[in-house]
């Protein structure tokens, strides 16, 4: 089976979801050949052909150009899957190449099994099972789903790829994230208040359990989009990817983007009512109850400790 | 100016789903059914625009589905859009997003709408594929994630999210289709007089035979409850115990006690 995996560049430098693909493809044991519109000043450790498209040339975000140059790689590889990360460059450029090829798209996968993908839905509250019917399937891969056993090495085998197309879209640039107070890529300890704590009155109770086990406050997506808390607070994909040595949810039902930003914590407590939510499946821990009973208690003992 | 919104019914995701009795879908029995989340933005946004420019874009809302998915259209129509369609399909749930999107484009194709706009993704399935499929379909720029939009002379400028907070400014020329994301806006609520106003504007019925000259390119499998990660623990119980017992966990695995 041969894999053509799409690897992504931000601002010049190679993104690591470049990498999830290759442990993809080692996962099924399928030749893999890379393709990206990037830069060959930061090119991606591994050992095999890098089709490489100039992102000074064709731009970082040109969907129909970067969707032409792609065709021609799968016209000479004629590769099996066309894989690329679940983000928000794969899913946007994904179905085009689907489009293109009549070919079956399965996105956000977590696993494979006999031929078939699997998938969540319904917020991670179920897995779907999906087989294509073309002979050609593009993936996209959840982030975080696959990684590699070690650090990658190699260097590839560099072929230039061009193509004349025309973009429809004009890229005029981006704009940073606001910079926040907050690093919780440093905290130790994250103690996250999740749509479940019901008021803004009440972040300050997951405030006060996160001052008394010398953490830091963290929040889900909603309860940053409402005004809540502070965006530099977020975890997950469109926030802070987190990873700290204690991660306590508060209120927080797991929504995927929310687990890809915290799953590699080394200990995850989560407090819900709910003994279903999808956050028990990344959660050492999970104590059902009212986060807004159990936290203020949990304060003032850890603080008689 | 000729708006199309593609809106998709949904559960409410803050149900318990069980596996139906094909084991291919969920039970759609005993469901409370809403506007997808992502669409609402898609609908606000259409309605917003049509503000601005003094109430003379007209602005259809098609949704694919059973009878029911005409609450959601009337709730769009509430919101403010002018006309609904109805494309009937019982079987909805059965189709992949080739099969979706090949529906609407049929149905597009020959309407030349100046502007699309629907959800990134539905919060059930959650392919995140049949905005783009149209826009390809219909041979139009699609633009995806998008959080902010402002239309001038033709042109949308439109924001992108991307990972880690980053956004990215686009410009585009009509016509073209967007997909929407959190963030975008606020949905209004409907007010009681707008309801009111809805049950009088045109909703269409089409059969999604006429519309549907595609296979689908995927089938779902299975559909099951995931697998519990094995050596999660579950504490249930009084809360002065609860708090004690998790605190004893938290000494006996964390180094969070010790200074």
């Amino acid at each position: 089976m041969k894999a053509l995996l799409v690897g992504e560049y931000r601002e010049g430098k190679l993104l690591g979801s470049t990498y999830e693909t290759l442990a993809f493809a080692q996962k099924l044991g399928a030749e893999a050949v890379l393709f990206a519109v990037g830069s060959d000043s930061d090119l991606p450790r591994f050992d095999g052909k890098l089709y490489l498209a100039d992102a000074g040339r064709y731009g970082e975000y040109n969907p129909p150009v970067h969707k032409a140059l792609l065709l021609e790689v799968i016209a000479k590889e004629k590769p099996d899957l066309v894989v690329l990360s679940h983000s928000s460059y794969g899913w946007d450029l994904a179905p085009r190449l689907a489009a293109a090829l009549g070919a079956a798209q399965v996105s956000e996968v977590v696993d494979v099994r006999d031929g078939a993908f699997i998938v969540p839905a319904c917020n991670a509250k179920l897995r779907r099972q999906v087989r294509p019917k073309s002979s050609l399937t593009v993936v996209t891969l959840q982030t975080g789903a696959f990684g590699l056993p070690g650090e990658p090495v190699g260097t590839p085998a560099v072929e230039r790829i061009e193509a004349q197309a025309e973009g429809n879209v004009e890229f005029v640039g981006y704009e940073p994230a606001e910079k926040g107070a907050v690093d919780l890529s440093r905290a130790e300890v994250i103690v996250s208040a999740g749509r479940g704590i019901g008021k803004p009155e009440n972040v300050e109770i997951i405030a006060n359990l996160a001052r008394a086990l010398g953490g830091e406050l963290g929040a889900s997506r909603p309860v940053v989009d409402a005004g809540w808390v502070d965006h530099s607070r977020q975890v997950g994909t469109t926030g802070q990817t987190v990873s700290p040595k204690l991660y306590v949810a508060c209120g927080i039902s797991g929504a995927i983007q929310h687990l890809a930003g915290m799953k590699k914590s080394g200990f995850v407590v989560a407090i819900n009512k709910d003994k279903d939510a999808p956050i028990g499946e990344v959660a050492d821990v999970l104590v059902v109850a009212d986060v807004l009973q159990l936290a203020p208690v949990l304060t003032e003992k850890i603080k008689a400790l | 100016m000729k708006i199309l919104v593609c809106i998709k019914q949904v559960p409410d995701m803050e149900s318990r789903f069980k596996v139906n009795a094909a084991g291919t879908w969920y039970d759609t029995n005993d469901l409370a059914w809403r506007m997808n989340e992502y669409d609402e933005y898609a609908v606000e946004q259409a309605v917003q625009l049509k503000e601005q420019q003094g109430g003379a874009p007209e602005i259809t809302v098609l949704s694919v589905g059973p009878e029911r998915v005409k609450e959601a259209i009337k709730k769009a129509l509430a919101m403010g859009g002018d006309r609904g369609v109805h494309v009937q399909d019982e079987a909805s749930f059965e189709k992949d997003p080739f099969e979706i999107a090949s529906i609407i484009a049929e149905y597009a194709r020959g309407e030349s709408f100046d502007l699309i706009l629907t959800g990134m993704q539905s919060q059930d399935r959650g392919s995140a594929q049949v905005g783009v499929l149209v826009g390809e379909m219909l041979g139009i720029p699609a633009v995806t994630t998008i959080v902010g939009f402002a239309l001038e002379n033709g042109t949308v400028t439109a924001k992108r999210e991307l990972e880690g907070g980053l956004k990215a400014v686009v410009r585009v020329r009509l016509p073209a289709l967007f997909t929407c994301q959190l963030g975008l806006n606020t949905p209004r609520y409907p007010t009681l007089p707008n309801i009111m106003k809805a049950k009088k504007k045109e909703l269409a019925a089409l059969t999604v035979g006429d519309l549907l000259k595609v296979e689908a390119v995927a089938v779902t499998e299975k559909m099951a409850l995931p697998e519990k990660k094995a050596g999660g623990l579950v504490l249930e119980g009084e809360i002065g115990e609860l708090a004690d017992k998790l605190i004893g966990i938290l000494k006996e695995k964390t180094a969070v006690f010790k200074s």
